[in-house]
């Protein structure tokens, strides 16, 4: 029986029983009924009427339609056969080495590549949404000249002339991680007189090189190995969703978090931050602390584990953070196999993170500097000097290499005054954004998708990335304009194998021909050098470091506090113009289209605001002279005393999907220390307007009407005690005695005599990122409807990431709710269609449009479908989807929901998945279109199918292997090796003896074949 | 009696045509050099030599892209063949004024030589040649009436109708001839006497007026009609979208009847994804150049046939050809070649049809969901050498009937609907 007594809630209208949340919650639909354009339900039958007889008259005559063959068919692309390149995926150090699925010559989806010693097959939601951006109608069709549309030959004679006599020529780029761009840089930097390459993040990192730098004499990234942490430490890095490498952290981090009951072990993880984070989300131990408090956190940090370690304090004003005692106490006892970050900008507070790594003898282990990550190389002090060269009129030529600091610098609005002070002004962006649209030259990009480059992501790894479709509009590769520029008529896929045969070529001895060497590497997509590490030394005196950090932060900060912070889905806003990204909900506020100001629970109760289904105020934040109107959202763990906002909103010339959403918090930023600083502590007031603003949330869409145990979790230590801690065992009453309710049931039972498909989801395992929800977006063709409709509850995702919050009482007033929702316990869990057994969607359908197959599946037929939507209200996972209107070639739509509307976007749908009609049910359909091209592939080659044959796409995508796909009636696949099933039956009631592994509603069996395993937290007891 | 011998006459007329085109293939006689020898052995290793080195170009009794090879040593001395056979080239070079007029008849194609074919092997060869695989001969000569008679094992649905339409008049007959019959008796009987009963037995008026008033025949009769009018509305409701026979004018004349039918080049030799993918692909001109690059024009005659030209064109200008689609399936519906042809071993012609008889493809079957749904039912599974099915066939093992797709999921929605 359920031990723990947690409050599950997935937002405060719940947790505080709110009336318009019951009222819709009880409701049958509360989407509600849709109008045609007011007309009435009168006019729809007439209408209707009307276009069924012209329906009928018009299908007599079938329209002709046209089969157009090659004229030379490539020898290895067949219709309707994928292909699959190895490549990589970049922007700026934003890295992840990718397998790129193309159909007919179309790339339509990306994967992880396995083989990649970095991400090792994880995505992430931007990764997988950018294969959209490829077919991006705001992409640049044309090289621009003063905003005419132009010729290449005619811009190249003209920055040629320009450039040699603009005088000094600077180059501003965001962090390039690709050796042969650079050699191109340079050889474009040395044809006009050394122009200088400044390079800057939006998101910057400077804080960390500069601190290496000072310590170590160079300004480098660690490589970071979460895997080998037992214990890891976070001061505000939101490392599994946004901070430098998430996809790598993410994968490492997860192997300490795997648990089994011959192996209880699982690291553990405290998080100090100012807005709850993703990273937050999952840590075992959260202290919500102010970002003016956060060096001092980490000075006492240091304290604690230098005074255990016998090495000198250094003077620090006293703070009061809870855990933190416990954390050093830890990290002490777990040194050598513990790992400390912080996501500070400030060069100070690294150091003294350094130096806490350096006590803790992690040094070389878990933070390693002899291996160095080129992720983030930007130096916010050369561009803060760049911006004071252009006001002053010092700069003759300006080269935007792919970078748009006019949005996201934190002097953009100064460079875009300036810009027209140097006398030759270039950009290389693919579209006509912010920056772009300010300069003379406009010399477009291609799309990563369609260019070769490669990339050293980290001191001996490679990748290389090619084109998996020739280029849709007359652009040319940058790096060809830059060689071009310079000069040099090589083509940049020449120049790349040159650099590759003279620099890469050497350092292995396996293949002595270069052809077979690069053939090799780019089946591969990656390239490992033998190991090599640089040696390092040095020490940074902690001393001045410290005394610079006890200057600059303060334990007692009245004012309130501004913490900047990206989102997983649009990151830094270069790719905000992507329909997906914008409507995939946030992990933690579960809110789309939008960013806003979240405050936390007591702030809003001080201020009279009550937030309820989105419903919400504006509200006016003023840094300095500076000042924006956004709407507020109450967030349950934002740390008193702060307001957070994310970047990446507020674009003015991103496209017509991203223009005009939310606002810029680039513009709030303080960059008065020498650095980028993305916590603003001083000069922060915040005050709450009488308009009025919907934010579209969709946390308590689709809830359970209070159903109880739908999360069963336990701590580590019960764990230990019992492997069954947690779980919820619902017993029914049967003829004088108490039966699992699988056991009593109205149905003869399913047999499925070849195969039996399943998933298994490790609550433990799921960090939230939604690379699933993308994924399956992409993979099964599904619409995006627009903020509007996500407002009226139609959001059409048919895997959906539920985010309980959990506290250890219901709160009824509102000094509870504060405590409710002062720090919550978050739990994760990704919820679609169960393919139920004993399914009560497929018992009310009328018309058979919804039935089991004999595989598992419960099978949803479109073309049978008549949209009575009794299967969605009989379904207790709430997974089925209507569609409410025709997405697809529907002018309403087309802004958002670009995928389906215009002719470019359509390339990106899969061929294998039908676009849903309006009036039908959809759901999850396990991605049958997989299963059965796995099941012909192995009948062709006569063989069974292989565990690994078929996957998902969700588990495909996912970083860290939490969504585990299969054949329960195959002995040897993972699922049943998890599921611990031991008897080979046919039944579909299979025996189940992995204590973790639980349904959801058990109770009503349903009897799904989604299995859940509990949320095991590393606590030393129950506590919220 | 004349209905009886109408329908007996019908088998006996075909079997009197088959008997006839048998006897006709015992009659055909070659006249072959007699140093050719006609032992089995002889014509089995001539056969294989043919099929690995000659058949691409050459058929015994039709012309190919070679002249027909039957009776060449009638019309040839044997030296002279050999000759020709190892390297034509050489004897055309020297002169020879036959081998002159061969070379240009066939638009003066060179023949590869084969020199490595030693004497044996080539009086083996026109051993093949002269005596081998006569049946051909017959059905070449036989020609287009032959392939009818051939399938003529039922009775063909033309001779059903023709039958059906007979038999209707033949009854419609038999009641004029009763209804004659009948006002004949009446007049005879009027004229003789008769008792009262039977008077007005004879003299009572079937009242025609008052039977097409009565509420039963109204009622019947509007039933009938709108029986009729549904049953008509109904199924043409069911044929919308159905496109069975659509047969579009295409780009290009191309012809089944001659490529798959008259030279019976393999369909997966142009439709290469027929054993691979979804599509069975139409194939790219690239592909049709493989051997239009020699064959320019139909029939042996000169010059560059305007169909053969459009292809060149579609090669020279890069633009592809635009063939309509002749079989339209509804997106809403998967089908996939590969799992019928390579893993269920199914004919194209199960479902396309005769389509090597066809001139202008058309639309065979119905396409219906029925139509799929029928042979899922009927269809037993190619399991045997298929790993895959190890388990389905085990478990099946105690049924009585052959295990079908239906067995196995065959006939439920996500199989093609997703």
């Amino acid at each position: 029986m359920k031990e723990n007594k947690k409050t599950y809630w997935k937002g405060l209208e719940e947790l505080t029983n709110d009336e318009s949340f019951v009222r819709n919650a009880e409701r049958e639909f509360p989407e509600g009924p849709s109008n045609l354009d007011g007309s009435s339900r009168r006019d729809f039958l007439k209408v209707m009427g009307f276009s069924l007889a012209a329906a009928s008259l018009a299908a007599c005559e079938a329209p002709v339609r046209k089969a157009i063959p090659y004229v030379n068919k490539p020898v290895d692309i067949n219709p309707s056969i994928p292909n699959y390149y190895a490549s990589t995926f970049a922007s700026g150090g934003d890295y992840a080495s990718i397998v790129v699925k193309t159909r007919e010559g179309r790339p339509i989806k990306i994967d992880g590549n396995e083989l990649s010693p970095i991400t090792k097959g994880g995505t992430n939601a931007i990764v997988e949404a950018s294969v959209l951006s490829l077919y991006d109608k705001q992409r640049l069709s044309d090289p621009y000249i003063n905003g005419e549309k132009s010729e290449w030959a005619a811009l190249d004679a003209e920055v040629k002339s320009k450039l040699a006599s603009a005088g000094s020529v600077k180059v501003i780029t965001n962090t390039i991680i690709s050796p042969s761009t650079e050699k191109a840089l340079a050889e474009f930097s040395a044809a006009f007189g050394g122009a200088e390459v400044i390079t800057y993040d939006p998101v910057s990192s400077y804080g960390i090189t500069k601190a290496a730098e000072m310590t170590y004499g160079s300004a480098i990234l660690p490589t970071y190995d979460f895997s080998k942490a037992t214990v890891i430490v976070s001061f505000g890095a939101d490392f599994l969703g946004t901070w430098i490498s998430p996809i790598e952290f993410a994968k490492q981090y997860v192997q300490g978090r795997k648990i089994t009951k011959e192996k209880p072990v699982m690291s553990r993880h405290f998080q100090f931050e100012s807005n709850l984070s993703l990273t937050g989300a999952n840590a075992d131990y959260r202290t919500p602390i102010k970002p003016s408090q956060s060096g001092l956190a980490i000075l006492a940090l240091y304290n604690a584990v230098a005074k255990q370690a016998g090495a000198t304090t250094v003077s620090a004003p006293a703070v009061e953070v809870e855990y933190l005692e416990k954390a050093a106490k830890e990290l002490w006892a777990n040194r050598g196999k513990s790992i400390v970050v912080s996501g500070s900008n400030d060069p100070n507070v690294q150091v003294v993170i350094n130096a806490i790594n350096d006590l803790l003898e992690n040094n070389g282990v878990t933070v390693d500097f002899s291996r160095p990550s080129h992720f983030r190389k930007g130096d916010d002090a050369k561009m803060n000097q760049f911006v004071t060269d252009l006001k002053g009129g010092r700069v003759g030529a300006v080269v935007f290499f792919n970078c748009n600091p006019v949005y996201d610098y934190v002097k953009g609005a100064e460079i875009a005054e300036s810009i027209s002070k140097a006398k030759v002004s270039i950009a290389t962006n693919g579209t006509m954004d912010e920056t772009a649209s300010l300069v003379q030259y406009v010399a477009p990009d291609h799309h990563y998708l369609e260019s070769w480059n490669d990339f050293n992501p980290r001191k001996g790894e490679y990748s290389l990335s090619q084109p998996t479709i020739s280029p849709l509009f007359n652009t040319r590769q940058a790096q060809e304009s830059f060689l071009v520029w310079a000069g040099i008529s090589t083509n940049y896929y020449d120049y790349l194998q040159e650099n590759w045969r003279s620099s890469l070529m050497g350092t292995q001895s396996e293949i002595s021909n270069f052809q077979e060497f690069w053939d090799r590497s780019l089946f591969n997509g990656v390239y490992s050098t033998p190991s090599t590490s640089s040696a390092i030394s040095g020490n940074a005196d902690v001393a001045v470091a410290a005394s610079a950090v006890a200057k600059s932060y303060k334990a007692d900060n009245a004012g309130v506090e501004l913490a900047v912070y990206t989102k997983v889905g649009i990151g830094n806003g270069s790719h905000s113009n992507n329909p997906w990204l914008q409507e995939m909900s946030d992990p933690i506020s579960k809110a789309t289209w939008d960013n806003y100001l979240t405050v936390s629970q007591k702030w809003a109760n001080e201020h009279g605001l009550k937030m309820v289904e989105g419903a919400t105020r504006k509200a006016k934040i003023t840094v300095g002279d500076k000042s924006l109107i956004v709407p507020v959202l109450v967030q349950p763990g934002q740390a008193q005393g702060t307001v957070g906002l994310a970047l990446g909103y507020g674009r003015s010339k991103a496209g017509r999907v991203a223009n005009g959403l939310g606002v810029n918090a680039y513009d709030l930023l303080d960059s008065s220390k020498g650095f980028v600083n993305f916590d603003v502590t001083e000069g922060v007031s915040v005050e709450l307007l009488t308009d009025t603003y919907k934010i579209a949330q969709t946390q308590t869409h689709h809830t359970y009407m209070g159903r109880e145990f739908v999360i069963q979790e336990a701590t580590l230590a019960d764990y230990k005690q019992d492997a069954s801690a947690g779980r919820y065992k619902p017993q029914i009453y049967k003829e004088g005695e108490f039966v699992k309710p699988s056991k009593i049931s109205l149905w003869k039972g399913h047999q499925y005599s070849q195969h039996h498909w399943g998933l298994a989801i490790d609550m433990n395992s799921c960090i939230g990122c939604g690379a699933c929800t993308v994924a399956c977006q992409v993979e099964n063709n599904v619409s995006v409807v627009g903020k509007q409709e996500v407002l009226n509850r139609r959001e059409m995702a048919w895997i959906r990431i539920d985010r309980y919050y959990s506290s250890p009482e219901g709160a009824s007033s509102n000094k509870e709710l504060e405590q409710a929702a002062d720090n919550p316990e978050v739990t994760f869990q990704p919820m679609m269609c169960q393919h139920c057994n004993n399914a009560p969607c497929e018992t009310v359908c009328p018309v058979a449009a919804t039935t089991h197959s004999s595989e598992g599946l419960n099978q949803m037929t479109y073309n049978r479908c008549i949209g009575t939507r009794y299967c969605a209200n009989n379904c207790p996972y709430k997974v089925r989807r209507f569609n409410w209107f025709k997405y697809h070639d529907n002018k309403d739509f087309a802004a958002v929901n670009v995928a389906q509307n215009d002719d470019l976007g359509k390339m990106v749908l899969n061929p294998d998945v039908t676009v849903r009609a309006r009036g039908v049910i959809e759901k999850c359909s396990m991605c049958v279109q997989r299963i059965q091209s796995g099941k012909l592939t192995a009948k062709k080659e006569g063989r069974k199918v292989q565990d690994g044959d078929i996957n998902t796409a969700c588990a495909t995508a996912c970083p860290t292997d939490a969504i585990v796909f299969g054949d329960m009636n195959d002995p040897n696949s993972k699922i049943t090796q998890m599921l611990k099933i031991q008897e080979d039956t046919i039944s579909a009631v299979k025996e189940v003896n992995e204590e973790r592994a639980y349904h959801v509603l058990e109770e009503i069996n349903v009897s799904p074949n989604v299995w859940y395993f509990t949320k095991i937290r590393n606590k030393d007891k129950s506590e919220a | 009696m004349s209905i009886k011998r109408s329908l007996t006459s019908v088998p006996l007329k075909l079997s009197t045509l088959l008997m006839l085109f048998f006897l006709m293939l015992g009659t055909q006689v070659f006249a072959a050099n007699p140093e050719v020898s006609d032992s089995e052995e002889a014509i089995a290793a001539g056969k294989s030599i043919f099929n690995a080195n000659c058949k691409t170009c050459h058929k015994l009794d039709q012309k190919s892209v070679g002249p027909a090879l039957r009776g060449v040593t009638d019309r040839r001395s044997i030296d002279w063949t050999k000759k020709f056979i190892r390297n034509s080239q050489a004897l055309i070079a020297s002169g020879d004024a036959q081998a002159v007029a061969i070379y240009n008849e066939f638009n003066q194609l060179v023949m590869p030589n084969h020199e490595f074919l030693s004497d044996d092997d080539l009086m083996n060869l026109l051993a093949y040649v002269e005596y081998g695989d006569k049946a051909d001969a017959a059905v070449a000569s036989a020609g287009g009436e032959g392939s009818v008679a051939a399938g003529g094992a039922g009775i063909p649905s033309e001779y059903l109708t023709i039958i059906l339409a007979v038999l209707v008049i033949v009854l419609l007959l038999i009641l004029i001839v009763l209804g004659l019959i009948i006002s004949i008796l009446t007049k005879y009987l009027k004229t003789q006497p008769l008792d009262e009963a039977d008077q007005e037995f004879i003299n009572q008026k079937s009242d025609f007026k008052k039977v097409f008033r009565s509420d039963a025949f109204v009622i019947i009769i509007t039933a009938l009609v709108v029986a009729l009018v549904v049953k008509t509305a109904l199924d043409e409701l069911y044929t919308i979208g159905v496109q069975q026979g659509y047969a579009p004018k295409q780009p290009i004349a191309f012809s089944h009847q001659l490529h798959a039918g008259q030279y019976e080049i393999p369909c997966q030799y142009c439709h290469t994804g027929v054993e691979i993918g979804k599509s069975a692909n139409i194939p790219s001109a690239n592909i049709c150049m493989n051997c239009h690059m020699h064959i320019q024009n139909v029939g042996g005659k000169d010059g560059i046939s305007p169909e053969i030209a459009k292809i060149y064109a579609a090669v020279d200008e890069n633009k592809p050809i635009e063939w309509v689609r002749v079989h339209n399936l509804p997106d809403l519906s998967y089908f996939n070649h590969a799992q019928h042809v390579a893993v269920g071993g199914v004919e194209c012609q199960t479902c396309h049809g005769p389509i090597e008889e066809m001139e202008v493809v058309y639309q065979h079957s119905t396409l219906t969901m029925g139509w799929c749904i029928d042979c899922h039912r009927q269809t037993s599974i190619r399991t045997e050498g298929n790993e895959y099915y190890d388990k389905l066939v085990q478990l099946h093992s105690g049924s009585k009937n052959a295990l079908k797709v239906k067995d196995i999921g065959g006939l439920e929605c996500a199989k093609c609907h997703y």
